[in-house]
């Protein structure tokens, strides 16, 4: 354990993996076997973006190239996400089991896991277990006598920006330059870190691969319903009695994800962080999953006390801060929605302005190059929409 | 000026031995930003000139990217960073008596740093501490729970160990 700060929650289907078992059935495969079998499970990016695992392998797999890369996204900054933290404390060798499988996958013989700055205390631990995985044969050469099968893992440091949880913001980021996100196409699966074809995935994606090779794409898919197959980890915080990391399948609903953690009676839930949408209490009956309201995993509960203003401008503050500057709707945007909360709380928007804004809004969703901008204005407008009366009936303060 | 040329001559040793360590691409360059402000709690425009240098880069490039990441911003910083997290769960779990405190305590505000140098206040995004905040980073250390009492602690300790550096 690399930190003594315990995180609760339930019972995590990853304390019953057993170690190595999905690696020694992925090298019992054929390489093109490895992206069928992820394919089949219908893995889905678990960082919330919500990408088919198999088919990024599959686009990367296909490529030609000298040097392939993996890399493992540890830069989990979305506000209220914490549950790669506690994967990487517990369950480090499981991630690195899963880069392992990939390498094989799409032919990439290095891995790197880009760990955000906040947690340069984990550092040492998953040197350590880099360094016992070689020390094991399970990194390096000939990869537990699989001749020709030659693979190892770096840890590389983010440097504090939310950003750089985007995959190609990411990559600029460990090239040595500013992480701005690049444009798309050519997509990073053809041409990623250094020009070369690499694949980018959340950790909590890498760990569900290594325990899908151990138990099957049968059992993966008893979890979670059709569209969404599998179980997912939730960071849930904010105003509950046992917030924690929490497993569940996809498809529990609001109410009884609340009834688990013991949120019941709250005003509204917050799904997916800062760049997330808010969801009010009657909409509980609503389920997490990729057909319904997809996630990242941040759940913040939202208590009856609260005022729902003050959550939108705490994510409009981050997003003022944490826009990178290249798109104008993102960095000019932004302020005026913070503006235009800081005028709501007062009781003095002029509702033209508000027109203009939720239209801002709509203009940033569409005109941002990256998922930031795209997503920056979800929580506000959602706010907007779910809340009309607690915000349309404020007195204008003295 | 002679103790800044002996300081640029100490730095380009270093820069060139840990370049000798990370390759001479352009790559190596947020780790070496990382390490020098580490030191020596800024990355002044000296430095900046040395390790373009090394890198056979522009000078423009390192400010560049020195000034878009907020651990790596060139501004003089004390010896202990003190970043607290300011997302909606620590502000639920009251981030802003802990913020008082800390501005009491140290006699600054955010994003300014104690005339002693040991201390700069700062905000930070999320710290993935959310299911028990408040929470803050001591450089790379993580504090969570945090009330005003036990920040007036944790910067205590802060005070005592360098103290104890000094002899």
């Amino acid at each position: 354990m690399a930190t003594t700060i315990e995180t609760k929650g339930n019972a995590l289907t990853y304390e019953t993996i057993e170690a190595e078992a999905g690696l020694k059935a992925a090298l019992a495969m054929s390489r093109a076997d490895l992206v069928d079998f992820v394919r089949d499970s219908d893995l889905k990016g678990r960082g919330g973006a919500g990408f088919p695992t198999g088919m990024k392998w599959g686009f990367c797999a296909a490529e030609k190239a000298d040097q392939k890369y993996i890399i493992c996204n540890a830069d989990e900054g979305e506000p209220g996400t914490f549950k790669d933290r506690v994967i990487l404390t517990r369950f480090a060798d499981l991630v690195f089991e899963g880069m392992t499988i990939g390498g094989r996958a799409i032919g990439a013989s290095l891995g790197i896991i880009y760990l955000r700055a906040e947690y340069t205390y984990l550092r040492p631990h998953l040197n350590e277990v880099i360094q016992a995985r070689r020390g094991a044969g399970l990194l390096g050469h000939n990869i537990l006598g699989v001749e020709g099968f030659d693979f190892d893992i770096l840890v590389a440091m983010g440097a504090g920006a939310y950003v750089c949880g985007e995959e190609t913001a990411l990559i600029e980021s460990l090239e040595g330059f500013r992480g701005e996100p690049r444009n798309r196409p050519p997509f990073p699966v053809v041409a990623g870190l250094l020009n070369n074809p690499t694949v980018v995935n959340n950790v909590e994606t890498l760990a569900s691969v290594a325990a899908i090779f151990a138990k099957g794409t049968d059992w993966f898919k008893t979890f979670g319903t059709d569209k969404s197959t599998g179980y997912k980890l939730f960071s849930i915080s904010g105003d509950c009695e046992k917030p924690g990391v929490y497993e569940f399948p996809w498809g529990i609903t609001l109410a009884s994800l609340l009834e688990e953690v013991g949120g019941t009676g709250a005003k509204a839930v917050q799904i997916g962080g800062a760049s997330g949408v808010c969801v009010p209490a009657r909409d509980f009956t609503r389920a997490l999953a990729f057909e319904d309201i997809p996630t990242g995993g941040s759940v913040m509960v939202i208590g009856a006390d609260r005022d729902i203003l003050d959550v939108a401008e705490n994510f409009l503050d981050f997003f003022v801060e944490e826009s990178c500057g290249q798109c104008t709707p993102c960095r000019l945007g932004n302020v005026q929605m913070l503006e235009a909360v800081k005028l709501l709380k007062k009781g003095e928007c002029p509702p033209e302005f508000l027109a203009a804004v939720k239209d801002l809004g709509g203009t940033m969703q569409v005109a941002s190059k990256c998922g930031l901008g795209q997503t920056s204005p979800s929580a506000f407008l959602s706010i907007l929409e779910g809340f009309d009366d607690e915000i349309a009936n404020r007195a204008p303060s003295a | 000026m002679a103790t800044t040329t002996l300081k640029q001559e100490q730095l380009r040793t270093d820069v060139e031995a840990l370049v000798e360590k990370l390759g001479p691409g352009r790559s190596s360059l947020i780790p070496i930003l990382t390490d020098v402000k580490r030191r020596f709690h800024e990355v002044d425009s000296e430095s900046m000139q040395t390790i373009a240098d090394v890198l056979d880069i522009h000078p423009v490039e390192v400010y560049s990217v020195a000034s878009f990441y907020a651990f790596l911003h060139g501004a003089p910083e004390g010896q202990f960073v003190i970043r607290l997290c300011g997302t909606l769960s620590c502000d639920f779990a009251g981030k802003d008596a802990v913020a008082d405190a800390l501005k009491n305590e140290l006699g600054v505000g955010f994003d300014e740093s104690t005339d002693d140098g040991l201390f700069t206040l700062e905000w930070a995004s999320c710290v993935g501490m959310c299911d028990q905040g408040p929470a803050l980073l001591v450089n790379d250390q993580v504090h969570t729970r945090v009330t005003p009492e036990t920040a007036r602690e944790i910067v205590a300790a802060c005070r005592a160990a360098a103290a104890a550096e000094e002899g």
